[in-house]
């Protein structure tokens, strides 16, 4: 189960945002990820839960957008969507394709909430 | 993907990003922070740095990866027996417990590192970096990492190496490729393993093998190999010739920097994380760990 490598190495970026950003805490997670990383959302949900604790980002939400799995093909040029061990030309055919989308594992974005200014004074 | 140029943003994820797109919203009184970088991007940063050590000492590096009891360690016994022994081979092993693997490769005088991972199901490029440490790279010709036998978790995680070699063994059965499709498309070749037993297990057949590697647009060569009575074995040692020598014309053409500014003092986050604590690196102690100049 390497979602949860994977998780702490999410949590380490996640804190490194907050930590620059002077955030209060993170209030959600956005990854971006499709059938070609290799990695399970589900597996990676139940990871985070358990990498997230203690951390900045303990209460946020993590939301997986899924990306689909995107062939170009070498010969007729066509782009189409394909199943991960599939990964053929719907238009021609042909298996030499180049996987041009579904291999991302990417963090896209994160919200944080800062601290308001009123509290900010209060704290000064 | 270099989460520096733009690159990341693929045909996959353009969407979200654009105006309109699920991140670009932000509710008030906070802050959203577009990131697009790869999750494993201290990996991939470590992993480049192992690949610039290697290519430094003008060392090709294989990683090895197949489910376990593939073959992998008989694989390297047969080829350090048959590979010319001007080609000086070193190999990092690794599994989640015990030394047996690193026992068999020194019993035939190879200087042999083993990671023992403890509870991870795969080698990282961390580790890696941390075996480095107990090897001196200018005495090599080529290193073998030995991945823990898995199908899955290996595939996603890059090493530093500069070619990845997965095993298919023939009890098995011929739709592997088809099961685990992200671990057979990272390959750079394919060897059909323990070959000698396609007569018996006559279930397996090999064009079936190959049309699931075409399937998922698999362009790496495929070798059928058995350790045991060294068929293929000549195909194979021919690969690894061929590739010493394109790396070597690569690095003439492209040279390493020398002088590369390497300070160990800093520590990785996920070092520090209780995971990677669990991971021990065991030395052959025929060098003092302090003995690297990495």
């Amino acid at each position: 189960m390497h979602e949860l490598a994977i998780c702490e190495s999410l949590m380490d970026q996640v804190e490194r945002i907050a930590l620059e950003r002077n955030a209060q805490c993170v209030t959600s997670i956005v990854i971006g990820m499709g059938p070609l990383s290799g990695v399970e959302a589900q597996l990676l949900k139940h990871a985070y839960s358990i990498a997230s604790t203690g951390t900045v980002a303990e209460q946020a939400e993590l939301i997986v957008e899924s990306l689909p799995v995107r062939v170009r093909c070498n010969s007729c040029g066509a782009e189409s969507e394909a199943l991960a061990n599939k990964l053929l030309c719907k238009t021609c055919g042909d298996w030499h394709t180049t996987v041009i989308g579904g291999d991302e594992l990417m963090l896209l974005s994160v919200e944080l909430e800062k601290p308001d200014e009123l509290s900010a004074e209060v704290l000064h | 993907m270099c989460d520096t140029c733009g690159c990341n943003i693929t045909h996959g994820n353009e969407s979200l990003i654009k105006p309109g797109g699920k991140l670009a919203r932000t509710k008030s009184g906070k802050e959203a922070v577009t990131v697009l970088h790869s999750l494993l991007q201290e990996n991939d940063h470590t992993a480049h740095h192992n690949r610039e050590h290697f290519d430094q000492h003008n060392v090709l590096a294989i990683n090895l990866m197949s489910s376990p009891g593939a073959g992998k360690t008989s694989l390297l016994e047969a080829t350090i027996q048959l590979l010319d022994p001007s080609i000086r081979i070193a190999v990092i092993e690794g599994d989640l417990e015990t030394e047996n693997d690193a026992e068999r490769i020194r019993k035939h005088g190879v200087k042999a590192i083993q990671i023992a991972t403890g509870s991870a199901c795969h080698l990282d490029a961390h580790m890696i970096h941390q075996a480095l440490h107990n090897l001196e790279l200018n005495e090599y010709d080529v290193v073998f990492i030995e991945n823990v036998g898995n199908l899955v978790c290996p595939a996603s995680f890059d090493l530093g190496q500069h070619h990845n070699v997965v095993l298919l063994s023939v009890p098995e059965g011929d739709d592997k490729p088809s099961k685990y499709p992200v671990m057979f498309r990272s390959a750079d070749l394919v060897m059909i393993s323990k070959a000698d037993l396609l007569p018996i297990l006559d279930d397996f057949k090999s064009e079936h093998a190959r049309r699931y590697l075409q399937d998922i647009a698999s362009t790496a060569p495929v070798i059928e190999l058995s350790a045991k009575t060294k068929s293929g074995m000549t195909q194979w040692l021919d690969w690894i010739k061929q590739q010493i020598s394109n790396r070597k014309d690569y690095l003439k053409q492209h040279p390493v920097q020398s002088g590369h500014a390497h300070q160990h003092e800093h520590e990785h986050l996920s070092q520090r994380r209780e995971g990677a604590k669990n991971t021990k690196v065991i030395s052959d102690k025929a060098i003092p760990e302090t003995g690297s100049p990495l």
